[in-house]
């Protein structure tokens, strides 16, 4: 069957080459500028798919991308719009949802069985028979029939592309309206991008029909076209304008492209949405919308049908029965439900020869055998008197919903005209504007001139135009519509994405349902690919007329972004991972280190060599507490404060006192927040009377550098502040032989015993680097802390590994400092964390008057603690599965958790820090554990540290 | 994604930029005070004074935003002359 009409129709094909391609296997052949659905109706095949969840042929339905009846599948290509692609030799189409073939789909059965299957069946059957029914029985068989696209497992590869564009405005919709709005502003001198789903320019101008004489539509379409080139505009087509996001930052997406625009005004000239009309059986294919029959004809040259009835619910069902009777399509009769001519045209109509059916309704469809195609229709009167017409298109012109979503996204309102029967817009934000379809607008003269005015509004605010010149914004006008009957037999679909009928939407309402939001949870309406485009307005009125409230105060449900379907490729984030290596990250390497990700930054957990990681954290213990190791500590967070107020602005970010802090002298630091939570710690080296050099933890830098900064503003004191942790690198040289290595190297520092005490810091040259030397430790032993620029790093890592130091790693300096129960800020604190829980009362100067969070602290100690961080040992082995994590009970109940824990190959015995209950925490006191394998145990409390008591170590 | 204006780089995408709290009228709490300053927080249905900073610049600064409407009104640097006009939040 060749369903192609004459020359003059077909404006997008080209009918001198031809092509093919399979669908369901079967050959079809197309021209150039075909979509996949064009192509098929060309060659006779109507049904596309089958529904969601009766299984029922679907067709035809907008031919503009909008419904879920076109989705099929392309090869590993999911949910592809048959109206939207275009159709491509040697394509293989296959559809969806159907098993076994299209027509003698096997799972139409369920259409019968639909009284089983009512709204919301999903959350009252399926319970039984067994206890797992739903996941063994039901789900599997639910799956299998219900449901969309094929998701390959081995897609082919595709390239995706991100970019980012900036203009100064973007018009969504290349209609008359936006097409002036674009021409408008770009020629007051406006950076304009425009972008078009469609893959030309014009909109309806390229399908509808504005009035009796056609030829008006094709003058204005040449005209706009030739300005819109002239006035140069950046011009998207086939490009989709997804959501709007703050301050007018949209993505587009454009095949594989997506691309984000930041405009300083947006137009909106989205046109408007075209509803099915509900009667029995208005999901028959053949059963189509007037514009979908009007882009068929037009744009593809494709004959909709043999003989036409015409469904007038406004005045393009009888532009659309013109078109028709121009296309040599028999037309049985216009049905219009009023009872007097609003427009005019029927007597257009009826000089042609044509039927129209006044006062009258449709009530239902009847299909062929199979309910492939459609057969008939039944009209009423007014009386309810019936009549049948045989015909095998049904066009429908059922009224319309703004194009709302972009506009819905950018915070105006869907708000009732009020007669009560349609949506208009409402509260454009500033810097958006709206213009034609999308703003209630039907006649094409008031189309043109609202992009104008939108066009000159968006000039305006960009400052090219006097704003006092502004033309008041267009008001909505809108064509009439008549409310839709349920019919008593069903199959009047509101939904047909999601198969959903009147009764379904009404008894969703009777299950107790009025507010539209659970509705559409409890019935799924407007859940489906069309998102509510078709549904929406429908329901809204089934929920109004059943709950006896306006449209107004039913509304829609929010609409927010994507607008259609995105694929993952496009959403991918393609930027690398981003990580951070030391200046020592390739020696590391070379000595064998198994490096691992800690924050940002790739550390040496330890260096195994070839043995078993246990061993290797074992032996780089005994060296650090038997002979000397070093340990790669760059990733600390390094800061240098300079100038006249340095000292006084620690004394006021730290809780220790620095103001007399002599210079060569370091003191540790602990960071408190306005609650008196313990935020940071590290030490400060007083290098000067006006220059600090400050350490904080790897984790917290980020956060203590904006604190400072929003301090140091604050308090406007005299301070610079400078973040150089990537610029130093820093090595812990610790071991009783420490000094020994130092001593062997060449410098100009002083590490004698005398002239290098605990706690003094020195500048200086070693192995000829330039160097930062803190005497702390992290270990118990004797440690120096060598910072320095990080260039000099593996230099002086190779001259202290010639002088005799090893390296150590990360899970090694973990159990080093937990045998000298020091905490790690993050691991043994939260955010709650007091330097009260934690004994380190010491580390709070009480002769300041102020330190950030004094007053809580003193506050929070006046409420009395309701934990305390205690160590612990375990009696014998760990068989109870104790770990980090593990809960502490105190009479049965949670009371804190295990923070640090392993076992001390230096003292053989499994350790660990814990918050416990402050009466339990005391040591001779015992912690009740509840380890992973559910079995609890009693721990004794011991005093921290575990080893070495007297901190004699660190002092030799 | 929204723009904020940075008194000293001009409008920025949001995401440059880090959210460090109200501005409070001292910068040092009483013990009376401290309590409600850290747990009754402001949340008018208005304006309120917020404390920003630029993170590539290290820019800390003060903008005006409506909490009702996600507006941010206005921005500049303590001390600035915006700021010495600015009612106290």
């Amino acid at each position: 069957m060749n369903n192609r009409l004459g020359n003059g129709w077909g404006s997008r094909i080209d009918r001198n080459a031809s092509m093919a391609f399979t669908f369901e296997g079967r050959p079809v052949t197309a021209h150039p500028g075909d979509t996949i659905a064009s192509a098929l109706a060309a060659n006779g095949e109507w049904v596309l798919s089958r529904s969601f969840k009766y299984h029922r042929p679907r067709g035809v339905l907008t031919m503009a991308g909008q419904d879920a009846n076109t989705l099929v599948q392309i090869g590993d290509e999911a949910n592809v719009r048959a109206d939207l692609r275009e159709a491509a030799q040697g394509m293989a189409v296959t559809p969806l949802n159907v098993s076994g073939s299209l027509r003698r789909d096997r799972g139409r059965i369920i259409d019968r069985l639909g009284r089983f299957l009512p709204v919301g069946f999903y959350y009252r059957t399926f319970f039984g028979p067994g206890k797992n029914s739903w996941l063994k029985l039901w789900e599997p068989i639910i799956r299998a029939s219900a449901g969309l696209g094929t998701v390959s497992l081995t897609p082919a590869r595709r390239h995706y592309a991100k970019e980012t564009r900036h203009c100064d405005l973007l018009v969504v919709g290349a209609g008359p309206a936006g097409l002036a709005a674009a021409i408008t502003a770009a020629k007051a001198g406006a950076d304009v991008i425009l972008v078009e789903k469609e893959p030309e320019l014009g909109g309806a101008l390229t399908y509808a029909r504005f009035d009796a004489n056609a030829a008006d539509a094709a003058c204005k379409l040449a005209e706009l076209r030739d300005k819109a080139a002239a006035a140069g505009i950046t011009v998207l087509t086939g490009a989709t304008c997804n959501g709007r996001f703050a301050d007018n930052w949209m993505p587009v997406l454009q095949g594989d492209r997506l691309i984000r625009i930041r405009a300083a005004e947006l137009v909106l000239a989205t046109g408007a949405h075209e509803q099915p009309l509900i009667f029995r059986n208005n999901d028959l294919p053949g059963v189509m919308l007037s514009s979908a029959a009007q882009r068929l004809m037009r744009h593809y040259g494709v004959r909709p049908g043999q003989r036409a009835v015409v469904y007038a619910g406004d005045r393009d069902g009888y532009l659309a029965a013109l078109d028709l009777d121009d296309a040599g399509v028999r037309i049985a009769a216009v049905v219009d439900p009023e009872t007097e001519d609003r427009d005019g045209l029927s007597d257009v109509l009826i000089q042609r020869g044509l039927t129209v059916m006044r006062g009258c309704r449709i009530t239902e469809a009847q299909g062929n055998r199979g309910g492939l195609h459609l057969k008939s229709v039944e009209i009423r009167d007014d009386n309810g008197t019936a009549t049948s017409l045989d015909c095998d298109l049904l066009v429908v012109a059922g009224g319309y919903t703004p194009g709302y979503q972009l506009a819905l996204h950018a915070g105006a309102r869907l708000t009732s005209d009020d007669s009560g029967t349609r949506f208009s817009i409402t509260g454009m934000p500033p810097h958006v504007h709206l213009a034609g379809a999308a703003a209630g607008l039907s006649d094409l003269g008031a189309v043109v001139a609202s992009g104008e005015i939108a066009g000159t509004r968006a000039a305006a605010g960009l400052g090219l135009l006097p704003a006092q010149d502004l033309p008041a914004p267009v008001q909505a006008r809108w064509r009439r519509a008549v409310p839709s009957q349920a019919h008593p037999k069903g199959r009047d679909f509101v939904d047909f994405d999601e198969d959903l009928q009147v009764k379904d939407i009404e008894n969703a309402i009777a299950d107790g349902y009025r507010e539209l939001e659970l509705i559409k949870r409890y019935s799924t309406v407007g859940m489906g690919p069309s998102q509510g485009r078709h549904a929406a307005l429908a329901t809204a009125r089934i929920v109004a007329r059943k709950t006896a409230r306006s449209l107004a105060e039913v509304g829609i449900t929010t609409s927010r972004p994507p607008f259609g379907p995105e694929k993952l490729g496009l959403l991918a984030d393609t930027t690398p991972e981003r990580y951070r290596h030391t200046a020592l990250h390739a020696v590391h390497q070379a000595a064998g280190a198994r490096m691992s990700p800690v924050g940002a930054w790739w550390r040496p957990l330890a260096y195994p060599g070839t043995a078993p990681m246990s061993d290797a954290i074992r032996r780089e213990i005994r060296l650090v507490r038997e002979a000397v190791g070093m340990l790669d500590v760059s990733t600390l967070g390094k800061l240098e404060l300079r100038g006249k107020d340095a000292a006084t602005f620690l004394d006021r970010i730290y809780t220790m006192a620095h103001a007399r802090q002599p210079v060569g002298r370091v003191r540790y630091c602990l960071a408190l927040n306005e609650m008196g939570s313990i935020l940071d710690d590290g030490v400060a080296y007083r290098l000067a009377e006006d220059h600090f050099y400050v350490t904080a933890t790897t984790g917290a830098v980020e956060r203590l550098y904006a604190e400072m900064m929003l301090q140091k503003t604050l308090w406007g004191m005299e301070v610079d502040i400078q973040n150089v942790t990537a610029a130093f690198a820093a090595i812990n040289l610790t071991g009783p032989h420490a000094r020994e290595v130092l001593q062997r190297l060449p410098g100009s520092i002083d590490f004698t015993r005398e002239g290098f005490a605990y706690l003094d810091g020195r500048s200086g040259e070693l192995a000829g680097c330039p160097v930062r030397a803190m005497r702390i430790g992290f270990t118990g032993e004797l440690s120096y802390e060598l910072h320095l620029p990080q260039s000099h790093a593996p230099a002086l890592w190779a001259a202290l590994a010639q002088a005799g130091a090893e390296p150590y790693g990360l899970e090694a300096s973990r159990m080093l400092r937990l045998e000298k129960g020091h905490i790690i800020i993050g691991q043994d604190t939260d955010a709650l964390s007091t330097p009260d829980e934690l004994d380190m009362g010491w580390a709070l100067s009480r002769k300041k008057p102020f330190h950030v969070g004094k007053a809580a602290t003193e506050q929070r100690r006046a409420m009395g603690r309701k934990r305390q961080l205690c160590g612990f040992v375990l009696p014998g082995g760990n068989d109870a599965g104790i770990g980090e994590s593990s809960l502490v009970l105190s009479n049965g109940q949670p009371i804190g958790h295990v923070t640090s824990f392993g076992h001390s190959p230096t003292l053989g015995k499994w350790i660990g820090l814990a918050y416990a209950a402050p009466e339990d925490a005391k040591p001779g006191s015992q912690i009740r554990l509840r380890g992973f394998s559910a079995t609890e145990i009693k721990a004794p409390v011991v005093a921290l540290p575990f080893y070495d008591a007297d901190n004699t170590r660190q002092e030799i | 994604m929204k723009i904020m204006t940075c008194p000293v780089n001009g409008p920025r995408n949001i995401s440059e930029f880090q959210w460090l709290g109200p501005v409070h009228d001292t910068a040092e709490a009483t013990d009376a005070d401290l309590l409600n300053r850290l747990f009754f927080a402001p949340n008018p249905m208005g304006v309120l004074r917020e404390w920003w900073r630029h993170t590539p610049s290290n820019t800390v600064f003060i903008a005006e935003r409506d909490l009702t409407t996600d507006e941010i009104l206005r921005s500049y640097l303590k001390g600035s002359d915006a700021d010495r006009t600015a009612s106290p939040a």
